[in-house]
Order: C-alpha cells, then structure tokens, then sequence
C-alpha cells in the first residue's frame, strides 16, 4: 500500500512537472518552427500559404541567402569577431573578478563599483565621442578596434557574474594550493577557473549572443566590406522598404547555427558543473 | 593603509594584486571614461547635435527633465514591466531551472529548447507576437491566432484589440519581454545551482529534512548572492527595454508605451535635443544605481537572516 | 604583470598603423538604401569604364545607424565626398552652416541651368535654401536629388467592389460612407503606419493646408493662430470621424509601417495611406493585388488637396573634400536621362529627371501625374518646433484610440506651443 501511494504521488507529480515543462517547451518551439517554415517558402506564398507544412519547399533559398548576403565573408568575420571577444572577456573579466573576490589592493571596490555602476548609465549618443576616440587612436575600421570596443561591452556584466560565483568558492582549497607552492596566478589558473566552469559557460554563451548580434557598432566603426559582420549580410534582405521573408528567414537560420552550437558545447559545463566536494574528494 | 604600516614587500603585494584588475581598467578607462564624461558635459549644454556652437545652460535640462510628465511616465511603465518581470519571469526561471536540476527525463531536451527564445532574431520575434496579438478580422474571422482561438474555444466576449489597448498594450510587451528573457535566468540560476555542494543535501537529508526543508534551508540562501545578479540583471533589462516596444507598437498609442530609452531616443533624434537626451541618460544611470543598491542591501539582509 | 604590460603593447602597436594615403581618383559615396546598392554598384562601374573614377559604393544600413555614423563622422570631420543627411532641414542647415556641406548652386546654374531644369523643381526645392530663410543659410541649392516620392492614398479595387463602392471616394464624407459600407460586410477600411508619428503627421497636414490654407498654417507656427482655432478642432475632428464612424482599422495606432503594407497587400483593408514606394512592396507580397492611387478626399471642395512629397533621396557633396569636383561630376552623371532610366527601372522608384519618366510602369505614373501638387515641411518658410509636433501627433494618437476629445488636445497642443515660444525668446 505505501509504496503503492509513493508511485502514485510520484507520478501525479512527475506529470504535472513535466505538463508545465512542455508547454514551456512548445511556446518556445513554434518560433523555430515558423522561422524555419518561412525560410521554405517563396515571397509570393509565405503569407498566403496557410497549410502547416508548406507544399513545395524551396531548400534552394539557404544557398541563395548564402550567396546573395554574401555569408562566405561575414560568417568568418563574426566567428572570427567572437572567437576574439569571448576569449579576450573570459581572460580579463575573470582575472579582474578574481582580484575584486580574492585579492586585496587599495581602491579594490571602488573599482569593482565603478565597473557596475557602468552597467547602469545608459549612454545616449555615445557613439560620437566613441567615433572621435577611435579615429585619434586609429583603431577606426580596424579589426582590433571594433573587437576592444566589443570587449568593453561585456566586461561588466561578465566581472559582476564571476565575482559572484568566486565568492561562493570555498576558501580551504585555495589555502590548500598555496600551501602546495601555487602562485597566484596559479590559483587563478588551477582553482578558480575550474570551479567557475558554469559560470564562465554562462559568460561565453551570454558574450557569443552579443558580439554575434552586434551591427550598430559595426556600422559605425568600419568601413570595408571585408570586415563587416554577419549581421550586415542580413541586411540585404530588408530593404529600405520591402523586405524579402523567405531569404532573411533562411538567412536567419543560418546565423542561428553557430549560436546553438555554441550553447550546446556550453551547456555542458554547466550542467556537469562539478561540486566543490567532488575536486576535494 | 596608514603611513606607519608601509613597506616594500606590501607594496609589491599590492600592486601584484592589482595587476590581475589592471587589463580590464586599462579597456575600461579607454572606452567607457572619455564617452561617460563626454555625456556628462553635453547634458548641461543645449545642443542639436551636429552645429559647431553649443549653449551652456547650467542645470536647466535637469531642471526641465524634473518637471517632464511624459518622462516620469515613461519610467512607471519601464517599472511596471520590470516588476512583472522580477516576479513572474524569474519565479518561472527559478521553478523551470529547480525543474532541470533534478534527475527528470528529457532535461537535456528541455535545457536546449528553453534557450531558444533569446537566441531568437528580434525580427522573428517582433513578427509572431504580430501576428498572434493582431486584432484585425479578414473574411469574418479573427486573424490573430489570440483572438482565434478565444473565438474558437467560446470566449468570442475576450477577444479583444490587445496592442492598441491602453489597459493591455503594456502588459502584452511585458509578458513577450518576459518569455523572451526567461532563458537567461533559467542558465544563471541552473549553473548557480550546479555549484551548490551536493552533500550539503544529503546532510540536510539525514537531518530529516523534506523537500521543502531543503530548499528554504539549503538552496535559498546558497542561492542568494546568482539570485541577486539575476535581479539586478533583470532591473537592467526590463527598465532599458526598447527594441521590443518599437517591434510591437511602434511610437503608438499617444504616450501609454513610452519607455525611458524610448524618450531618450525621442529626444535625440526626433526633436533633436542632444544635451536633453544625455541628462535622460544621466538622470536614468542614477535611478537604477540607486535601485541596484536598494537590492543589494535587501539580499544582504535576506542573507543573514 | 608581464600579461598587462604585453597587452599595453599591443595596445599602442595596434593604434600606431590605420592611417591610409589619400586616393584623388576614388570617390567614396554612403548611403544607406539597401535595395539599391546593387544597382549603385552597376552604375558606378559603368561610370569607372567610361571616365576612369573609381566611385566606392558604401552601404550602412538601416538608416538609423547610417545616421548615427553620419553625425559621428561629422563631428571628426572624416565625412566621405559624398553622401546623404536623412533629417530635418533644421539640421540640414546645421551641416551646412559647419562647413560639410558644398554649395552646389553654380554648378546647377551653369550653362543656362541645364542641371537644374533637367529635374523636378519640387524634388530641388527640398535641398535649396531660398532668400531670407529662417535658418540664415546662403541662398542656394546644397543637394542633388536622385529620385522623387508622395505619399497619398491607395485603394483596393476588389474590396471596393464588394462593398458595392463603384467610384473610389472623391471627397471626404465619400470616404466616410465608403468606409461604413466597408464595415457593414467586414472589410477593415483605412491602414496606414500610424505606429510612426511622422505618418499621422503627414496626413494631418495634408487636411490642414485643404482645411486652412498654407497661410494659416504657417501663422500657426509662427504663433499668431492658437491650435484652438476652429480650423484647427476641424483637423483633429478628421480623426475623430475616421474613428467614431469605424474607417480605421483595428490597431492603426500601433502599426509600424511594414505591418501597415502587409495588410494592405494581403486585402485585409480597402484603403491606405503610402508613399511611392508601395508600388514595390505591395508587388512583392502579392502580384495578384489590384489597387489604384488617390489624393486624399480633400474636406473643403475648395481649396486643391496637397500632399506631401519632393525628392525621396539625395546626396550632397562635402566641402572639405579634395574630390569636390569629381565628386559633383559623378552627381551629374547620375541624374541625366540613361542613367535614371536604369535606376528606376531596377528599383521601381519614380526618378528625379523627368526626361527619365516615359518607361515607368502604370501604378507609378499614377504616383507621378500628382507631383505638382506636392509639398514638403522642406519647402516651407516656417517649421513647427519638433517637441509641439510629437505631441500633435501623440495627441492625434490619443483621439483614435477614443481617450481625448479634439478640444482637449488642441488645448495641450497649445499649452506645449506657448511653452517653447517662450523659450525661443529668452
């Protein structure tokens, strides 16, 4: 009879969980599917055609947006762009968060406060002085130009999540490489990084979204073709007035390739995030 | 520090320290200092943003935003949404991340698809929340799925002009601002939990505690410090939202959706007062300072308690 | 440490290349029309192989951000030999007035004004200053129009005929009793992008200059005629009647424009209210759509109804530029007969040189037969400061969506109107 009960309840439960779970899911499913659904249709029939699936499928418009956008040379622009951006915040933003959780030097939280206060002002019209400071220092239509300036956008938010996550870090591992003859640096490298795995997988994903979607900055800071991002491919499509739907649609999905991917390598990490006791242990 | 206390080796020590923090000083100081102070000047100018002269004018676009109705306006419905916002988007993230956190079935799948929303194009986005909250009938039917299928399932009385609605423009942008940034909360809040030793558990557990034990004893206060970066990460997004609005109700329905960045927009380049929109700006920053300090004192207490 | 200094390094290697040598025989144009770029890249080549100028297409879209690059550029005097200002003519005399901007008049007068009389008078006039404006800018004309647009009313023909309309409506209480017979068999009446306040602006002001005269509208911004002038109440009453008789349809408010064309092109409204442009948007959507085009059914059968339009697009030239002349020579070029032809051929919009009109499709004729009777706030001695246009036409919004009367937004109107006057004479 108890254990009878205990299925029972355990099963009512799992269904009610598991109901809320899917509804949740197909919410944010159907998007995907209506993106995807567009992609295949012609001009003439994405608005008309109301049949769920769509007749005749027009695969011919991934190669077309492809081409037409000009994917060849944006996509590795914008891989390139966040390859550099993602590995350039990880490096300073969890070196800075772990000087602002575990080390001390004098004006230590003024910084770490000057760093979150930015996050709030929202800046109006700084894209002239932004302008103006990188023409002086000729970093203007420049690949490292736009990739510092892009480093700079996420570097407050990505210090405030690291931080936080250091400072839930057990201190008796630390005490326990320094005993063994770590540096700090080593620490940093050995210890810290390592149990801030979720995090950090947190901080690529969230910077890889950003830098991947970017296109005002890009606009105003560079000039040549060969260094604009994807997201300038996709213009082609939305005219200044007409907008082709099947091909941004295609375009759209190719461009939302590499991000899941990226989530799904990162994902990982968080989900096997290990616990503290497993590396002790 | 005082005078007495310094020598050689400190200071070694401390610079060492400070070495780690210094490449993010250095970007910041290059690329968010000269534009800040820029800003700042402009907001005591009055000027249209492009001629060679500009008129200093003292505090007067302080003094004129103070007064500004609209302005005022514009932050209760950028505090309405994050209000719906913090509760209902990150108790949702919370319940779904908890969900996730345990040994279900499909968790990977579930993991992946609740993502998909902020990876989403704004286009895409702007476009099914067009068409699901349209309010116009082609042919004696409802266009909008919504209205559809109120229609359909017998409650025609509901169906309703969602977006050019004072009562409900507001809350239509909150709920899709909602669904769109759920996600983000949910990975926070997953990987926060992911850090949470597990034999923290199994001690509550041979303690005897139950499930909910568990989680007001053990996981709430583990949770504090991911959860207030959540809600501060929230406050941010909600208050500056903007491209969601314009996507959905254009400038429309007089000013029952103004936002503040909508009205700093406004004033940039739809009246072209540049050094009106940069005190906007300012005057914004210090409201959610202030609002992120208010919070970060609230989950100090909420921590000790 | 050694990681920061490294980085430091880096940092000043990286700023110490950039600067590149000036090429004279390269002239660099922005603009920000996506659909064009294509057909500027093909004229631009064609313009490399005849005169040996390289011209250098850049294209920053939308426009927004085109803008946003304009200004900054501006400001570090980096603006390229040519380029558009997509803004009021406020800031158009701003540019002018800080030197970026070339004065194109003598070229444009040259050989008894051949240029000038080769395009449409009203797409020139949007880039000419004349005597005595109120921006204190020399006389002359600073841009070169490219292509020229109005924005009137379209109507479906097919809808009308369900209705058992025969003739689109020819003045306003027309278009009232269209609209009612619209709605008693279930087809949303008027669509237009009210979402953008500029649009209910534009159509606002065509019923003002049809209901007052441009005389008056101009004392009203001058500040000698108050918003809460009859006429005034009989221009926020329009909306008022479109409104309380069901012509509108549901949502108009929060339409942005592209939401506005798709319904129109999918027949969900019988009329709405576009520019040009239209003809290629709605021929995208939906090929089958047969509509025409029409002034906007004027309430006082007395005075002509005028619309706003003039040039769609236009360049100007920089000042500073050592490849001024090449720069207006390629202008030039680009405006004549051939090469207009071409451009409104490949993107289906009306050209600025008339010579250019013989081939243009039907539907776009219909858009060109109206020029003369356009306007512009461009043209206008006077414009009404941007602060009591936002909110005219928030107020406008407000009417629509039933929560204000006509009498109390003139009265707010009015409130906002003294306020600025007051400022300006400080």
């Amino acid at each position: 009879m108890e254990t009878n009960r205990y299925v029972l309840e355990r099963t009512v439960k799992g269904f009610f969980v598991h109901a809320l779970l899917l509804v949740f899911s197909v919410t944010c499913l159907f998007p995907l599917f209506w993106m995807l659904r567009c992609a295949l249709m012609t001009n003439a029939t994405v608005f008309t055609d109301k049949s769920f699936i769509p007749g005749s499928l027009h695969f011919g418009n991934f190669a077309q947006a492809w081409t037409e956008g000009n994917f060849a040379v944006y996509f590795f622009n914008s891989l390139f762009y966040t390859t550099c951006v993602v590995v350039g915040i990880v490096l300073v933003a969890s070196l800075a968060a772990y000087a602002f959780s575990r080390l001390n030097f004098p004006g230590k939280n003024f910084f770490f406060y000057m760093f979150v206060a930015a996050m709030m002002i929202p800046l109006p019209g700084s894209f002239v002085p932004l302008y103006r400071l990188m023409t002086v220092l000729g970093l203007i239509n420049t690949r490292a130009g736009y990739i510092l300036c892009m480093i700079n956008v996420g570097l407050s938010m990505s210090i405030l999540l690291l931080k936080t996550f250091f400072d839930k870090m057990p201190p008796d591992l630390e005490d326990a490489a320094r005993i063994d003859g770590c540096s700090r640096l080593g620490i940093w490298r050995h210890v810290a990084l390592p149990l801030a795995r979720p995090a950090i997988a947190v901080i690529v994903i969230f910077n890889s979204l950003n830098v991947w979607n970017e296109y005002i900055l890009a606009t105003l800071l560079l000039n040549d073709k060969s260094l604009m991002p994807l997201q300038r491919g996709l213009m082609v499509f939305q005219g200044t007035h007409s907008v082709d739907y099947p091909l941004l649609m295609a375009g759209l999905t190719i461009a939302a390739i590499p991000i899941i991917v990226i989530y799904l390598a990162m994902q990982k990490h968080i989900v096997k995030g290990l616990s503290s006791g497993a590396i002790v242990g | 520090m005082n005078i007495n206390s310094f020598s050689w080796p400190r200071l070694q020590d401390n610079l060492k320290n400070f070495s780690f923090a210094f490449p993010a000083i250095i970007i910041f100081s290059i690329f968010y200092i000269y534009p800040f102070f820029d800003i700042f000047r402009l907001s005591f100018h009055q000027w249209n943003g492009i001629t060679p002269s500009m008129k200093y004018v003292g505090l007067q676009n302080f003094r004129e935003l103070m007064g500004d109705a609209v302005w005022w306006q514009a932050m209760g419905h950028a505090a309405y949404i994050t209000l719906i916002a913090l509760t209902f988007q990150n108790i949702l993230a919370f319940a779904l991340a908890l969900a996730c956190d345990r040994e279900i079935r499909m968790r990977r799948f579930y993991r992946v698809v609740f993502f998909i929303p902020p990876v989403l194009s704004e286009v895409v986005v702007g476009l099914i929340w067009q068409w699901i909250l349209y309010a116009g009938m082609q042919d004696g039917q409802h266009i909008g799925l919504l209205n559809y299928w109120l229609t359909q399932t017998g409650l025609p009385q509901l169906a309703h002009n969602w977006l050019s609605d004072p009562k409900t423009a507001l809350t239509c942008i909150a709920v899709v601002h909602c669904w769109k940034g759920f996600g983000w909360g949910f990975i926070m809040l997953l990987a926060g939990l992911q850090t949470i030793d597990r034999q923290l558990y199994e001690a509550a557990r041979v303690d005897g505690a139950n499930s909910w034990k568990l989680f007001t004893n053990v996981t709430v206060p583990m949770m504090v410090p991911v959860m207030l970066v959540v809600v501060i990460l929230t406050v941010l997004g909600s208050m500056q939202v903007f491209v969601l609005v314009l996507s959905m109700v254009g400038q429309g329905l007089g000013y029952h959706t103004e936002v503040p960045v909508t009205r700093i927009l406004a004033a940039m380049t739809g009246t072209n007062r540049f050094g009106y929109a940069c005190a906007m700006g300012v005057n914004f920053g210090v409201i959610l300072i202030m609002v992120s300090v208010a919070f970060k004192s609230l989950s100090g207490r909420l921590k000790q308690a | 440490m050694k990681k920061a200094v490294g980085f430091a390094l880096c940092l000043m290697l990286l700023g110490g290349c950039g600067q590149r040598k000036e090429d004279l025989n390269t002239v660099t144009l922005w603009h920000w029309m996506t659909d064009r770029q294509k057909a500027f890249e093909e004229l631009a080549r064609r313009y490399e192989e005849t005169t040996g100028i390289k011209v250098k297409i850049d294209l920053y879209a939308p426009s927004d951000a085109y803008t946003q690059r304009v200004v900054a550029s501006a400001q570090s005097h980096v603006l390229p030999d040519i380029y558009g200002i997509l803004d009021k003519k406020e800031i158009f005399a701003s540019f002018i007035e800080s030197g970026f901007v070339a004065d194109l008049t003598e070229v444009f007068h040259k050989d008894d004004a051949a240029w000038e009389k080769s395009l449409f008078a009203k797409a020139l006039d949007v880039n000419r200053f004349s005597e005595g404006n109120i921006y204190k800018v020399k006389p002359g004309i600073y841009g070169v129009p490219i292509d020229v647009t109005n924005i009137q009313m379209l109507y479906n023909k097919k809808l009308l005929a369900k209705a058992g309309i025969k003739n689109p409506p020819r003045t306003f209480q027309e278009l009232l009793d269209a609209g009612q017979a619209l709605k008693r068999v279930g087809i949303a009446g008027l669509v237009s992008g009210w979402g953008e306040i500029w649009m209910i602006d534009c159509f606002a002001s065509n019923y003002a200059f049809n209901i007052m005269g441009e005389e008056k509208v101009m004392a009203t911004y001058r500040g000698e005629v108050p918003y809460t002038d009859p006429d005034w109440i009989k221009v926020f009453n329009i909306f008022r009647e479109l409104r309380d008789k069901g012509v509108l349809a549901e949502g108009i408010v929060t339409k942005p424009n592209k939401y506005a064309e798709q319904d129109f092109a999918l027949e969900r409204a019988a009329f709405a209210f576009n520019g040009s442009w239209c003809v290629n948007v709605y021929g995208d959507m939906n090929q089958k759509l047969e509509y025409g085009a029409m002034l906007p059914p004027p309430v006082n059968p007395n005075r002509p109804m005028r619309i706003w339009g003039g040039a769609g697009s236009s360049f100007v030239v920089n000042n500073a530029s050592p490849r001024k002349d090449k720069a207006v020579a390629f202008l030039k070029w680009l405006t004549e007969k051939d090469q207009q032809a071409f451009l409104a051929g490949e993107t289906k919009n009306l050209p600025s040189n008339r010579e250019a009109l013989a081939s243009i499709p039907a539907i776009l004729s219909q858009f060109a037969g109206v020029m003369d009777q356009t306007t512009h706030p461009t043209v206008w001695p006077y414009n009404e400061d941007a602060v009591v246009t936002e909110k005219f036409d928030k107020g406008i919004q407000s009417i629509i969506i039933g929560e204000k009367t006509p009498e109390e937004v003139a009265r707010e109107v009015q409130e906002v109107k003294e306020r600025e006057l007051k400022k300006t004479k400080q």
